[in-house]
């Protein structure tokens, strides 16, 4: 089968970052830029005094001490639903459609941790920003194949536009999500 | 299968309801505006569409390979899967998993396909409660009403009386009609039975051959609550959703969004594969169904139909629905891509005047994502409709018409008989009425005379 359509992005770092930034913004995302050694900074700016879940495979200097960090111990989903929210990396993102892609990868959680807790805080390395889809899947496929990991896509804060085509943020996901756009690599913690 | 109402019929009582056009006529330009918008960025968009084409046309091709390649996936990776021939099978696959579990109630999420097969009433029958957590089939559900769109189901409905519903069912009191406050409204009332479901329904975008992975997308969260939080989850699939590679999701993830909601990524796109320890529901089960699949594929013109993803760009730009609304359909399959596979799932005999619901105009196939030839496939059904109908009148008056138009003496001689003919009809240039079963035609349009000279008449005395 022919496929002729971009497989392969063109832009470079700075260039797919901005444009990542730009694209998530444009959800009504919150985007953070910072360099790796102040995640933590940028986390207390968005999450200050707050009851965070996070997952084991968070590096501990993403965790500011004015947020109480919360272990997934199997937590029940009303558990989950009293929390304030969620800080965890992301496995890979893509620039041109602002998305940041889940795998419950350690640092990562599982599904249900991601999506109960009202405020969602991701920190995204700018060396896992591609620029198009299909370098985005290509990147998660064999994660699928080999492990059966799931894949959860996010662009944006949880809508709809079921009421007269308005765009209303927040349903029933996460109603914020803030992402935070990381200079240098940051520790995979896996 | 009952025979539908005939398209004439119900398109006319739609066409009634100010309120209906006036919802319809500003979502869809919303929705036309956005989806051109983002389409229009994409530098490579003929490219994803003749990609998705050959996908969808390779696994026509060999379907019964790709489903025991996905079947193996799926069991191989601790997934059940439930062959369904048709709806009733499917229901009882679902019912069985409720009733096993010993639940009285299912969360669900947005699922044409399991519209199709009006699961909701068997469950119902069954004493299992099926509750839909899409904001708009919410709406819907709770006022008895049927879905008009496929994107935006309750497009019929405005703010105000979604507002007035609420205020009767889930939100007594509930005063404002803002989208923002109506959302909430919604949320408040789901939370709970999302924390608490034990068994969860959803549908399919696609699903993967080789590894077994179902995807769907959406907007909302509410299916990443219903695939995610229950322990046990039911995932009705039609046979037509299969891609063969994870790879091929690249070309779907990027067409449909920009084609359904005008996004350049819908928010959460979820992908599974069987089950996770740890991870979300510890029993899939997949029903893959057919219920009438392998008939339309049988159709060497109409099985182009079953490469539709369902992303309803076709309804936004059709001037037959943007006017009637999904409702005249008579099926959860409205609009063009309705006309043309409602007939060919449930039988031309039971739909036959579907294929008329159209003007031809072809808006339909310069935005399908997946290049079906709508119109194409509308005037090959309008052929098997005619066949399938015994209306010995009209043949014989087509026959007359191709004998006229056969040679120029003929169709001369037509054209005198009928300026003479038409002598007591045409009023000051216009035929308003005509008689007996040509009525039909004059009904809603005024009919051009034939002119007092032809064309040729006057070049030859010139």
């Amino acid at each position: 089968m022919r496929r002729a359509y971009r497989r392969a992005g063109s832009l470079d770092r700075p260039e797919r970052v901005a444009l990542f930034c730009e694209r998530v913004a444009d959800y009504r995302a919150r985007v953070v830029r910072t360099d790796a050694s102040s995640i933590a900074d940028a986390v207390a700016g968005v999450a200050d005094g707050r009851r965070l879940c996070v997952p084991d495979g968070v590096p501990a200097g993403w965790v500011p001490a004015a947020v109480e960090r919360v272990r997934d111990d199997d937590l029940a989903p009303s558990e989950l639903d009293a929390l304030d929210g969620v800080l965890t990396g992301c496995t890979v993102a893509i620039a041109e459609t602002g998305t940041i892609v889940l795998t419950s990868a350690p640092d990562e959680g599982r599904r249900a941790i991601t999506l109960v807790p009202d405020l969602h805080v991701v920190v995204v390395a700018e060396d896992r920003i591609v620029e198009l889809v299909p370098e985005g899947l290509e990147s998660v496929a064999p994660l699928v194949r080999d492990e059966h990991r799931p894949v959860t896509f996010v662009s944006g804060p949880s809508a709809t536009s079921d009421i007269e085509l308005d765009r209303v943020e927040g349903v029933h996901g996460p109603r914020s999500l803030v992402v935070i756009v990381a200079a240098e690599r940051v520790g995979s913690g896996a | 299968m009952t025979t539908l109402r005939p398209f004439p019929l119900a398109a006319r009582e739609e066409l009634q309801n100010a309120q209906l056009r006036a919802n319809l006529r500003h979502a869809t330009d919303t929705i036309r505006a956005k989806r051109a918008r983002v389409v229009g960025e994409a530098p490579d968009w003929e490219e994803l569409r003749a990609a998705a084409a050959a996908i969808k046309d390779d696994v026509l091709a060999q379907l019964d390979r790709y489903l025991e390649q996905f079947a193996d996936a799926v069991e191989a990776s601790g997934g059940h899967v439930h062959w369904a021939e048709d709806a009733a099978a499917a229901n009882a696959v679902v019912v069985d998993v409720a009733r096993s579990h010993g639940v009285t109630s299912v969360v669900k999420m947005k699922s044409l396909t399991t519209d199709e097969i009006r699961l909701n009433e068997a469950l119902e029958a069954a004493g299992v409660e099926a509750l839909e957590t899409d904001f708009a089939e919410l709406i819907l559900q709770l006022d008895g009403d049927w879905p008009s769109h496929i994107l935006v189901p309750a497009i019929h409905r405005n703010r105000r009386e979604i507002r007035d519903l609420f205020a009767r069912t889930i939100s007594p009191g509930l005063a404002s009609d803002d989208p923002a406050a109506l959302a909430e409204a919604s949320r408040r009332y789901l939370r709970e039975r999302f924390l608490a479901a034990r068994v969860g329904v959803s549908g399919a975008n696609f699903a993967v051959a080789e590894s077994g992975t179902i995807c769907v997308v959406e907007s909302e969260g509410n299916g990443r609550m219903c695939t995610t939080l229950p322990e046990v989850l039911v995932s009705v699939v039609g046979i037509e959703k299969l891609v063969p590679t994870l790879a091929d999701l690249e070309v779907f993830l990027q067409l449909l969004p920009r084609s359904s909601t005008g996004e350049r990524m819908n928010p959460y796109t979820s992908l599974w594969t069987g089950v996770r320890a740890g991870d979300g529901p510890q029993e899939l089960h997949v029903v893959l169904l057919d219920n009438g699949r392998t008939r339309v594929l049988g159709d060497a013109t109409g099985r182009e139909a079953l490469r539709c993803i369902r992303c309803s760009a076709c309804l936004n730009v059709c001037p037959v629905y943007t006017r009637t609304g999904g409702h005249a359909y008579g099926s959860v399959y409205p609009g063009p891509i309705g006309a043309i596979l409602t007939p060919q799932l449930v039988g031309i005999e039971n739909a036959p005047t579907l294929p008329f619901a159209s003007s031809l105009c072809g808006a339909c196939a310069d935005v399908c994502p997946v290049r079906i030839d709508i119109p194409g496939i509308l005037v090959h059904l309008r052929a098997q409709a005619v066949a399938a109908t015994r209306r010995p009148g009209e043949r014989a008056v087509f026959v007359l018409v191709a004998a006229a138009f056969g040679s120029a003496r003929r169709f001369s001689f037509a054209q005198r008989l009928g300026r003479v003919a038409q002598r007591p009809f045409a009023r000051s240039g216009r035929i308003r009425s005509l008689p007996g079963p040509l009525a039909a035609w004059t009904r809603t349009r005024d009919l051009a005379p034939l002119a007092p000279r032809s064309f040729r008449d006057w070049w030859r005395a010139r």
